[in-house]
């Protein structure tokens, strides 16, 4: 076959999840084709996934629509079987086919290849993912006769015995390489990672702490701000701080990463929504782009998930082939989502509906709206009725798209409430901060809301840029508003708000001074700060403030220089607003400025109050700055409720350990004794249910959820892959499975069987399945659910005998601490 | 907008009391279960004044009886916490809740039960139900002192590290003592094992309760080298600071011991109670 001479039906471009269902609806619908991949095997990302990884199917409630079978399971598995259907289906595939240039339109593309071929076809489907080609490296001797074998991936680390192996690369990828060659001391692997910087700045935390771990144990040699310089028979050259220096090396694995198609997408002609980087290209509901008969699927269009690939891919040549009557295969999923709502519509008109109204969703795409739309709970709500009350966990978003709601903000009386209108949100400050809701918000007339749960409120802002700076841009609005009461209107602020730019602080890093001028103002957006002033030399501890509070706002007002010193607690983000452009808003409009002044003396009297009062301040404050100072630096600035046990009570009893665990499958979740004390205030190693959990930063099943009740909690579909457990920086995550089931309490009080309240030993878990000719179930991971769904709240709290336990929030200890002798 | 009602400026309410702050049991809900308590005997002592029975106050009076039902109620319920606390079931109790009024209503159950027996004491089961009763009650007031006391202690002596961490600290210094013997002479090398040989510690209840060790190795050993010998200084500065370690080992060994011994006599005594509660009530009923 000489395909330069042939006009294809479709080209596509790419053998991934998307790109192979394309190739086989068109094999099956005899259209013809060619399935082009640049490697010499088909779905190169997850070919490259380690050996054995569990491939996820999310999202479960999406049917799948396509000619390809695929269920969750071993990368063997999912692959063994895409090739035996893919093979059924007749699909021409051409390996080693870079595409290097697609130019022309429908009817009549010419796709360049690397090796100078050229293919033209009437139409072309590129499903070439987000990963881009990896980036190479560019040093001498690579691929000569002799010197080490240089490789972009690493499929099986034990695959490997008795090499020199050196990693280049500071990212995730290249120290998780590092970790898996050297992970089996058997095998014998001198493994060497270079950096050409001095940290590790790109990558996880964790990643890097097992990687200090795994030097400080000898078993990977860590070289930083050292780069490759060239290649020799059994050696690498490398280029140290020093000068060179010869590393014995067998073989190379170097993850540089790699170059976003983007540039390559946009040579063909192809629009994207916005410039910024993390943009999708401009498609219609078929998936087709700017390029009239250029058709983009998959990762690329912003659709990462492998069941999403494979409908796309089945859809996209349905709708090429003319079948304008196919529905996606959500259709049915959004039939339901639209079902509460009269009178009847098309799921396509709902969407459009309420693109066209509500302010978020305007920069989102139809394709996205109807993944977004897959979680949302869209219905009408009678005037009056109540959306959500105050101090109910929920951190869902809630967009108006149609009628208005009202937010009490005093019960009163006199009650007093505030009206937010039409293609606004609400319960964003939920969100943002992963704490309960402020407010008791109802409807105010007849109205449709749109409630999206928080992780899809969190995908809408991290994957639309302009979606999340809608976001801030009306949080901001609303906490200015509050803050600057008088009289001033959202038309005000909009000069104010284009100088907003996002800011972010490590932890411990004074965002303001004392003593210093300037006059920006700041809001918390994520994380927490705490509030300090310097008493007699010591810097005594004010307040905490969780995210959504603001500070800077006196200097705005009267330009005196910061009255006290703002700390990140954690690591945060915020809003900063430039001080220049409230002084313009003041200089219009004085009258305002002094009313403001004048409301804001309450919080003026208070820096006043320290003031006049700071030669007075004896030990019991400086006890409450530590205290304060101690609950902060662990890491209960980013709790939303923690265990806390005063020693002044506790007997040791452990009672609280032995009710989690047989509350709990029989294993505690708690380690009361462990964890740091300070002035009789003890935190124990237990789960704090951060504001934004570190443990939900790479679930590869997604099995960690925020609950109804702010308890943050692993379902059954954990895969036992410890990341969460590495992620965790409080270490309350444990791997473990549950112990066989004890005998009942009294058959252990009054024959003695069994081993008693609590989690059993061990020893006796063993002796007891090997009794019952049991298998331990696997391990999965173990953490504090906060006892949801128990009636009478956590089991730790109602077992402690003295009181010595409670459960609390942030802004209630720190309370606390201050209230103490 | 669910912002505005988490005002983040200090104002009066942001000053407001703490929703949920550590209060002890005896505290519980503000002294809840004393007052009860304290009605309870009270109007029992009351009702007893007023009550003018023939020829004296006795079990077997009108008054006598309710008090007894009383006291045997109390007495079957107070013993029950031993399930309680280890019955982890879900639901709205809190067994902080359940020991204060167990604490206060033992107290009173100490009058209720006295007036019930009219005083009248002898040598038979009777005046002993009466007797391990006051004996239960005593223990637990000895355990409700030790309770108020010893946990501060606890805290004070760990300080800032865990058992776990002092395990690791005494691992370490046997190790550290080891390697430093090692090129010393055969008497070092004997005080060392010895050091090494004496448990952390004391096997025994008295030893553990008063926190020392009989024949400490380590002590031995710092008395028996000469301070002032520049090549034994190091070995010396080891045993220093090991009895420093031993010494808080031992005396968080002490508090917890005494945390628990008193149990030892409250739970004894109170199966001993109720077996002859039992017999009082069957030889009232069947031998009066």
């Amino acid at each position: 076959m000489e395909p330069s001479e042939e006009l294809l039906d479709v080209a596509i471009v790419g053998s991934g999840p998307a790109g192979l269902a394309a190739a086989a609806r068109a094999a099956r619908r005899g259209m013809r084709h060619l399935l082009l991949e640049k490697t010499d095997h088909l779905a190169d990302t997850i070919f490259r996934y380690q050996k054995g990884k569990h491939v996820m199917a999310t999202p479960p409630q999406l049917l799948l629509r396509c000619d390809l079978a695929f269920e969750a399971g071993a990368r063997e598995t999912v692959l063994a079987r895409w090739a035996e259907d893919a093979a059924a289906a007749g699909i021409a595939v051409r390996h080693h086919a870079e595409v290097t240039e697609i130019s022309g339109t429908r009817g009549d593309f010419t796709l360049g290849l690397a090796d100078g071929t050229r293919i033209r076809a009437a139409h072309v489907v590129l499903a070439i993912g987000t990963q881009g080609n990896p980036n190479l490296l560019k040093i001498p001797g690579v691929g000569a006769p002799g010197a080490p074998v240089v490789q972009y991936t690493l499929d099986d680390p034990a695959a490997f015995v008795d090499e020199h192996i050196v990693v280049v690369g500071s990212g995730d990828a290249g120290i998780e390489n590092a970790l898996g060659l050297a992970a089996d001391p058997a095998q014998g692997n001198h493994v060497t990672l270079l950096n050409r910087s001095a940290d590790f700045a790109k990558a996880k935390d964790a990643n890097v702490k097992a990687l200090m771990a795994a030097r400080d144990a000898g078993r990977i040699a860590v070289l930083t701000e050292t780069a490759p310089n060239r290649l020799e028979a059994g050696h690498m050259v490398v280029d140290t701080r020093d000068g060179e220096a010869r590393l014995r090396c067998d073989r190379v694995i170097a993850r540089l990463g790699s170059a976003p198609p983007r540039a390559f997408v946009e040579k063909a002609g192809v629009a994207f929504t916005s410039a910024a980087r993390e943009a999708f290209p401009l498609l219609s509901p078929q998936f087709e782009t700017s390029v009239p008969g250029l058709h983009v699927i998959g990762a690329l269009a912003g659709y990462p998930l492998i069941k999403h690939c494979l409908n796309q891919g089945h859809d996209v040549i349905e709708f090429i082939a003319g079948n304008t009557d196919l529905r996606p295969a959500d259709e049915p999923i959004l039939e339901r989502v639209f079902a509460g709502l009269q009178p009847a519509r098309p799921v396509d008109d709902w969407i459009a509906f309420l693109r066209a109204r509500v302010s978020i969703f305007r920069p989102v795409s139809p394709l996205q709206m109807r993944e977004l739309l897959l979680d949302a709970t869209v219905r009408r709500y009678a005037a009056g009725e109540v959306v959500f009350v105050k101090n109910d966990v929920g951190a869902s978003l809630f967009a108006i798209a149609e009628g208005a709601v009202e937010v009490e903000i005093d019960p009163g009386p006199p009650r007093r409430t505030a009206t937010i209108g039409e293609g606004s949100i609400v319960g964003e400050v939920g969100l943002i901060s992963g704490r309960r809701r402020g407010a008791t918000v109802r409807a105010a007339t007849p109205a449709i809301l749109v409630e999206l749960p928080r992780t899809a409120a969190l995908r809408l802002i991290g994957t639309v840029p302009d979606a999340g700076a809608e976001v801030d841009r009306i949080t901001t609005t609303r906490l200015l508003l509050q803050i600057f009461q008088s009289g001033l209107v959202a038309e005000d602020l909009a000069p104010i708000l284009e100088t907003a730019r996002t800011v972010t602080a490590r932890a411990g890093e004074a965002i303001v001074t004392e003593g210093e001028t300037g006059d920006d103002m700041f809001v918390i957006r994520r994380g927490s700060c705490t509030v300090e002033k310097r008493i007699g030399g010591r810097p005594v501890f004010l307040r905490y403030l969780p995210a959504g509070s603001y500070f800077g706002e006196m200097a705005v007002l009267d330009g005196t220089p910061r009255t006290a010193t703002v700390r990140a607690a954690i690591r945060s983000e915020l809003i900063r607003l430039d001080g220049a452009a409230f002084r313009r808003l003041f200089e219009a409009r004085p009258e305002l400025r002094a009313r403001t002044l004048a409301e804001m003396a309450a919080r003026r009297a208070l820096n006043a109050f320290i003031e006049e009062r700071k030669d007075r301040f004896g030990s019991a404050v400086d006890l409450y700055s530590e205290t304060a100072a101690f609950l902060v630096e662990n890491g209960l600035g980013e709790a939303t409720d923690a265990l806390l046990i005063d020693e002044r009570l506790c007997v040791g009893c452990d009672n609280c350990e032995k009710a989690c665990a047989d509350s709990h499958d029989g294993l505690s979740r708690l380690d009361r004794e462990a964890g740091r004390t300070f002035a009789y205030l003890h935190v124990p190693t237990s789960c704090r249910h951060c504001e934004h959990p570190h443990c939900m930063t790479d679930c590869p099943p997604d099995a960690i959820r925020r609950g109804p009740d702010g308890e943050v909690s692993i379902n059954d579909s954990c895969i036992g892959c410890g990341n969460c457990v590495r992620h965790c920086p409080y270490g309350v995550i444990r791997m473990d499975s549950p112990p066989p089931r004890k005998p009942g309490l009294l058959s252990w009080l009054l024959l003695g069987r069994g081993p008693g309240p609590g989690e059993p030993p061990k020893a006796w878990a063993k002796a007891e399945r090997a009794r019952l000719r049991t298998e331990a179930p696997p391990k999965k991971a173990v953490k504090c659910d906060m006892c949801a769904g128990k009636a009478g709240g956590p089991a730790c709290v109602r077992a402690c005998p003295t009181g010595a336990a409670i459960r609390v929030s942030p802004e209630t200890f720190l309370a606390l601490a201050g209230r103490r002798d | 907008m669910n912002a505005p009602a988490r005002p983040s400026a200090p104002s009066t309410t942001a000053r407001r009391a703490p929703q949920a702050i550590h209060e002890g049991f005896l505290a519980h809900r503000r002294y809840r279960w004393a007052w009860i308590a304290a009605l309870l005997a009270g109007s029992s002592v009351l009702l007893y004044a007023l009550d003018d029975p023939w020829p004296r106050p006795n079990g077997g009076t009108a008054l006598g009886y309710a008090l007894g039902t009383l006291s045997a109620g109390l007495i079957v319920w107070l013993s029950l916490l031993g399930i309680r606390k280890r019955r982890f079931t879900d639901g709205p109790w809190s067994l902080k809740a359940w020991v204060s009024a167990h604490v206060w209503l033992g107290l009173a159950l100490a009058i209720i039960a006295t007036l019930h027996a009219g005083f009248q004491f002898g040598w038979n089961v009777h005046t002993l139900a009466w007797a391990l009763m006051m004996g239960v009650i005593l223990s637990g007031v000895w355990g409700v002192v030790l309770y108020q006391r010893l946990p501060r202690q606890l805290s004070d002596n760990r300080a800032t590290a865990s058992e776990r961490a002092m395990a690791a600290a005494l691992a370490e210094s046997d190790r550290a003592l080891e390697a430093a013997a090692r090129p010393l002479g055969d008497r070092e090398a004997a005080l060392v094992r010895d050091a090494l040989a004496t448990p952390a510690v004391g096997r025994s209840l008295g030893s553990r309760l008063a926190g020392r060790v009989p024949r400490c190795g380590t002590a031995a050993a710092l008395r028996a080298l000469p301070e002032g010998d520049p090549e034994l200084a190091p070995l010396r500065d080891l045993l220093a600071a090991r009895s420093v370690l031993l010494a808080r080992i031992r005396t968080n060994a002490r508090l917890k011991t005494w945390l628990q011994v008193w149990l030892l006599v409250h739970v004894p005594l109170t199966v001993a109670l109720l077996a002859a509660l039992l017999a009082h009530i069957v030889s009232v009923f069947f031998y009066w």
